[in-house]
C-alpha cells in the first residue's frame, strides 16, 4: 500500500540532505579562508549558516508535525527520531565551521606549511561529514560504520596539534596567538568529526535499530 | 496463562493455525492484527466462549496455571477469566447494583447482604465507577453513558475475582475521553491481574500493553515486548503492519 507519509518522509530525508550539503560547503569555504583564498569565502560561510540556521528550526518542526499527525511507529520513528539528531549536529557542524571561518581569517596570512595538520584534519572531517550524509541518504551501515572508525584519526591529529603548539609557544612566545589559534582550529575541527560520527551512529540506529553509541561494539557487522 | 500448539475454526475454515504464546501473571498482553487474523478467536479460546457457538472446532492446550482448561467446568473457568466485549452489554432489566451482583449470587459467593454491597462496591471503585454511581445504585444500567457502562462490564467481571480479564476491543465504541478512562483501569487493574486485551487501535496496544503479539492469518507472527514490536520488530510484516502498510 503506498501512503502518502511516505512522501512526508522523503521531503524530510531530502531537506536534511539539503541542509547537509550546505554545511558541508561551510567547510569547505571555511578551509578556503585559513589557506588564505578570497575573503568573500568567509562571507558565504555566515550567509550559509543563516540558511542552515532557517532548516534546523523548519527539520524540528516537520519532526514534530509528523510525530503529532502520524504516530510512527517502527522504521517510520527511527527515521524520524535519527533526523531530529542529524539535524542537530548538522547545525552544530555548520557552527563549527563558522569557527573555524572566523578563527582562520586571523590566520590567513600564515603560510601554507605553518597549519600543519590543520589541512589534513580538514579534508579528514569533510569526509567523515560527507560519507556519513551518503550513508543517511543510501542506509548503508558499512559506510556509516567506516565514518564510526575514523573519528580516532581526527582525534589523534588534535591531540598532536595541541602537543606541539603547546611546546612551541612556551619555546617562543611571540607564536602564542598563532598557536592559540590553531589549537582552536584543531578543536572545532575535530569537534566536526565528533558531529559526522553521531550522524553515522544514527544510521545504524535509523536502519538496524541498533544503538552502537558508547560501546565497544562499533564494528560490529549489520546481520 | 498459556496456549500451545492452539488451532481453531469453525467447520471447515481454520482461524487459527497452531498457535503458541505465554500471557505473563500481572502484565497486560495486547493482540494485534488485521480483521479476521484471528484475533478474537484466540481470546475466545481462553475461556472456553468458542466453544459455545454452533460448528466450532478447537485443538491443542489452553493452560491455566498448569491445568489444562478442557479439564475445567466452564462455568467455573469463567469465574478466574473474565470477558469484556466490543459493546458495552450490561443487563438491561437490572440496576447497576444487580449487573455487579450477579455473578456473585449466580455463583453463589457472597453470603449475606453485607458482604454482597461490600463486594458490589470494591468492584465498582476497582473499575473506577463508585464516584459516578454510588448515589443511583438501584437506577437502571441503560442510564448510563457507553464509557460507564463499559466500566460497569468491567465491574461484573471484576466481582467474582478473576485472576485473567480478557477484553475483546473494549474501546471500539467509546469517545476517545471514555477510552482513555478504560486504558487508565487497565493499567491500575494490572496490577492484581493477567490482562490479555485485543484491540485495533495501535496506539492503545503501545500505551495500555506489555507485551504485544501481532497475529497474520491465523498464525502469531511476533510476540514481543510492546516497546520493541513499535520500534524494531523483527519480522518485515510486524514491521509493515505497525507502519501502516498494509491491514
Amino acid at each position: 500500500m503506498t501512503r502518502h507519509f511516505d512522501e512526508d518522509l522523503e521531503a524530510l530525508r531530502r531537506r536534511l540532505l539539503e541542509m547537509g550539503e550546505l554545511a558541508l560547503r561551510m567547510i569547505g569555504n571555511a578551509s578556503r579562508v585559513l589557506e588564505g583564498q578570497d575573503e568573500s569565502f568567509g562571507r558565504a560561510v555566515g550567509e550559509d549558516e543563516e540558511l542552515v540556521n532557517r532548516l534546523h528550526v523548519e527539520i524540528d518542526d516537520e519532526c514534530l508535525r509528523l510525530i503529532a499527525l502520524h504516530q510512527p511507529a517502527a522504521g517510520d520513528l527511527r527515521l524520524i527520531a535519527a533526523a531530529l539528531k542529524v539535524n542537530t549536529d548538522l547545525e552544530r557542524i555548520a557552527d563549527q565551521a563558522v569557527n573555524v571561518a572566523e578563527t582562520g581569517a586571523f590566520l590567513a596570512k600564515a603560510p601554507r606549511a605553518k597549519l600543519g595538520d590543520i589541512p589534513r584534519m580538514v579534508e579528514l572531517a569533510s569526509s567523515m561529514v560527507k560519507d556519513a550524509l551518503a550513508a543517511f541518504s543510501r542506509r548503508d551501515v558499512e559506510l556509516a560504520r567506516s565514518v564510526v572508525a575514523r573519528d580516532d584519526e581526527e582525534d589523534r591529529l588534535k591531540s598532536e596539534t595541541l602537543t606541539k603548539w603547546l611546546s612551541q609557544m612556551q619555546k617562543d612566545s611571540s607564536d602564542v596567538q598563532r598557536g592559540l589559534d590553531l589549537i582552536l582550529v584543531s578543536r572545532n575541527l575535530e569537534r566536526i568529526a565528533d558531529h559526522a560520527t553521531n550522524i553515522a551512529e544514527d544510521v545504524v540506529f535509523m536502519v538496524l535499530g541498533q544503538d552502537i553509541r558508547h560501546s565497544a561494539g562499533k564494528a560490529q557487522k549489520a546481520p | 496463562m498459556e496456549v500451545r500448539g492452539l488451532r481453531a475454526g469453525y467447520g471447515s475454515n481454520e482461524v487459527l493455525k497452531g498457535v503458541t504464546a505465554r500471557f505473563l501473571e500481572k502484565a497486560v498482553t495486547a493482540i494485534i492484527g488485521p480483521s479476521g487474523c484471528g484475533k478474537s478467536t484466540l481470546v475466545r479460546c481462553l475461556n472456553r466462549m468458542h466453544e459455545t457457538a454452533p460448528g466450532t472446532t478447537m485443538s491443542g492446550q489452553v493452560v491455566l496455571y498448569g491445568r489444562d482448561v478442557l479439564s475445567l467446568d466452564p462455568v467455573v473457568l469463567r469465574r478466574h477469566v473474565g470477558m469484556v466485549f466490543q459493546r458495552p452489554n450490561p443487563f438491561p432489566n437490572m440496576s447497576i447494583f444487580d449487573n455487579v451482583a450477579s455473578g456473585l449470587v449466580l455463583n453463589g459467593i457472597a453470603g449475606g447482604r453485607s458482604e454482597l454491597e461490600g463486594r458490589v462496591e470494591a468492584s465498582l471503585r476497582q473499575a473506577s465507577l463508585w464516584d459516578e454511581v454510588k448515589d443511583r445504585l438501584r437506577r437502571s444500567a441503560l442510564g448510563l453513558s457507553g464509557g460507564q457502562q463499559q466500566r460497569l462490564c468491567i465491574a461484573r467481571a471484576l466481582a467474582v475475582s478473576p485472576n485473567v480479564l480478557l477484553l475483546d476491543e473494549p474501546c471500539s465504541a467509546l469517545d476517545p475521553i471514555a477510552t482513555a478512562r478504560i486504558e487508565e483501569l487497565v493499567l491500575e487493574l494490572k496490577k492484581q491481574l493477567t490482562i490479555v486485551i485485543v484491540t485495533h487501535n495501535m496506539q492503545q496496544a503501545a500505551r495500555v500493553s506489555d507485551f504485544t503479539a501481532f497475529m497474520l492469518l491465523g498464525e502469531l507472527v511476533e510476540f514481543s515486548a510492546t516497546g520493541t514490536i513499535f520500534t524494531k520488530p523483527s519480522d518485515k510484516r510486524t514491521e509493515d503492519y505497525v507502519t501502516g502498510r498494509f491491514g
